[in-house]
């Protein structure tokens, strides 16, 4: 029997010709990536085992991410210890205030993803890079200690799910779209444990940065990775975005590879979606839930804060003027810098926008846009939990940057379709 | 005696078990200060050592903040019961060596405030109060072996 993309990558990474769903295995790492909120542990627990090392200082991608800047003296003493330990190891790609970005809109644009390659972060949205037909996944502190100083990690291998994007997507409807509406049929644990693989028309059709908010929502349903087959367009963004290395390996799944589950979408008949609180399941059109009144608008973040984003919202912000606080967060320098020089932020200080440095900030509630007690706020990030954004009584409603946009105009949840 | 603080919900996620405004520490005291906190505010009040916290399916859920294992022990609960467990929290805690529990059925035997006592090698779980003895699956060999050792880094260290 043949082998899905997941099971190639990570039989390569433990040196083994096949591997089975459930089989554990040894796997070697080529990127472990870094931020601010786990690592210092990581690197605390190095230092207090005796083994403050690293396997390989040019494998390492080190960014604060979370807090940065500093919002507070604790997150000021976290950023100390992880540049401390970054310059103690002379990690090579370790990106300071300034060059530091939201860690999963950085890594891709600045050339750390390659295709076949096994990466891990200490962030659940590290599944991200899985659009690159690669394996990635998110681990805790201790996890990331071990890959570290070691450079391998046990693994079960997930068995793997289909999922069939038939049809193309109507205008005004977007990927994260396509994975909420995945989401709200498969629930937040539909995938627990498994690789979500993502195949068909409506997914070849999308940019790297729109297939990467799909990747970006697999730990949403519960998965340990989501990947996607390597195609032209992952080719036209690697030739544009690695720098050094610019060698790696294709894998494909075989025609006979086995799936625990298929599921086939007809993407042409999705409509904008938001998923109401307090889950990323909750996710229902637009239709059902237009006119519920909002106080703040969220434009940003690791699911949704690449240029292209920045380009929807633009478009539909343009010569208009927000009803409700809205937030532009464009997740990197690079992005940031791109989103001026194309004039976005003309057309979001317009239409009365605030537009924030690159941080993860408000979307883990953390600062730079928390929310007060009953305030609901569109967002197009990733999570809706109790408190995610603020306090425990607060709202998240998540949705497409369009939606967002369409919203933040009128103050309340809108279809962005009559704004395109 | 240990006693069961029960949570009759699915999902109960990473930001609930430790909220993110507290992140900027991973002082296992401090946390635990706020363990739960945005579920139960009063849960770390009327924690004492050795109790146990009992949730539905997807416990865990969300972040990958081992913080959320952390603050949970650093309130000295000494275990967690659950339906299912949510993989990136799972994975933290045998790599902590905090040993979880997963069983369908325990949940349905166990009221808030029972006394609970749990036999890890045998894998059943006896509430004392009403009698009921539920068995589960003891986890499986490596991850005993990786809590037997300390936790992951006592364990790798020994092959390093």
């Amino acid at each position: 029997m043949g082998m899905t993309i997941t099971e190639k990558i990570l039989a390569k990474a433990a040196n083994k010709k096949t591997v089975r769903p459930g089989e554990l295995i040894d796997a070697k790492i080529d990127v472990v990536m870094c931020h601010d909120v786990t690592t210092p542990a990581a690197i605390s627990m190095l230092v207090e085992k005796g083994i403050d090392k690293v396997f390989d200082k040019d494998k390492i991608v080190v960014t604060p991410d979370h807090f940065q800047p500093a919002k507070d003296v604790k997150s000021a003493e976290l950023h100390r210890r992880l540049d401390r330990w970054a310059r103690r190891h002379q990690i090579t790609h370790y990106y300071e205030l300034g060059r530091a970005g939201v860690c999963h809109a950085l890594l891709p644009e600045q050339g750390h993803i390659r295709p076949g390659e096994v990466i891990v972060g200490g962030d659940s949205h590290t599944c991200t890079y899985g659009a690159f037909a690669a394996f990635s996944t998110g681990i805790g502190s201790t996890d990331l200690a071990a890959a570290i100083a070691t450079g391998k990690l046990w693994f079960k291998v997930p068995a793997s799910m289909k999922l069939v994007l038939n049809g193309s997507l109507a205008p005004g409807v977007y990927s994260k779209d396509v994975i909420l509406a995945i989401i709200a049929r498969i629930g937040t644990d539909g995938a627990l444990y498994q690789a979500m693989e993502f195949v068909g028309l409506a997914l070849s059709e999308m940019s790297m940065e729109a297939r990467m908010t799909m990747t970006n929502m697999a730990i949403e349903a519960g998965a340990k990775n989501g990947i996607m087959a390597f195609d032209d367009t992952t080719k036209r963004y690697l030739d544009e975005h690695l720098k050094d290395e610019k060698e790696y390996t294709v894998y494909e799944s075989d025609a006979d590879a086995a799936y625990v589950r298929v599921e086939e979408f007809d993407c042409s008949a999705f409509e904008p979606m938001v998923a109401l609180p307090h889950l990323p399941s909750g996710g229902v059109p637009i239709g059902d839930c237009a006119g519920e009144a909002m106080d703040q608008a969220y434009i940003g973040s690791c699911t949704n804060g690449r240029i292209e984003d920045l380009r929807i919202a633009a478009k539909i912000l343009k010569g208009k003027k927000v009803a409700i606080r809205t937030i532009v967060v464009p997740a990197t320098p690079t992005i940031w810098k791109q989103a001026m020089d194309e004039g976005l932020f003309d057309i979001f200080y317009d239409a009365g926008c605030v537009i924030s440095a690159p941080t993860c900030g408000a979307c883990l509630g953390g600062f730079m846009g928390v929310l007060a007690e009953g305030e609901k706020c569109v967002s197009t990030t990733n999570r809706n939990f109790v408190g995610r954004m603020g306090h425990p009584k607060s709202e998240v409603y998540l949705a497409s940057p369009a939606t967002a946009a369409a919203s933040a105009i009128q103050g309340k949840l809108t279809d962005p379709r009559g704004y395109i | 005696m240990s006693r069961a603080h029960v949570y009759n919900r699915d999902h109960i996620n990473t930001d609930e078990i430790i909220p993110a405004r507290y992140l900027n520490t991973d002082d296992e005291q401090e946390l635990a200060k706020h363990c739960l906190e945005d579920l139960d505010e009063g849960f770390v009040d009327k924690v004492a050592e050795g109790d146990i916290i009992v949730g539905g399916e997807d416990f865990g859920c969300g972040s990958s903040r081992e913080h959320a294992v952390w603050a949970i022990r650093g309130a000295k609960v000494q275990t967690v019961i659950a339906r299912t467990f949510a993989r990136i929290f799972y994975r933290n805690a045998i790599n902590c060596g905090f040993y979880l529990i997963e069983s369908p059925e325990a949940p349905d035997h166990i009221n808030d405030g029972d006394d609970i006592e749990i036999n890890y090698e045998a894998g059943y779980v006896m509430n004392k109060t009403t009698g009921a003895e539920i068995k589960f699956n003891p986890l499986p060999d490596f991850a005993v072996e990786i809590i037997n050792d300390g936790g992951l880094l006592e364990h790798v260290k020994k092959s390093m």
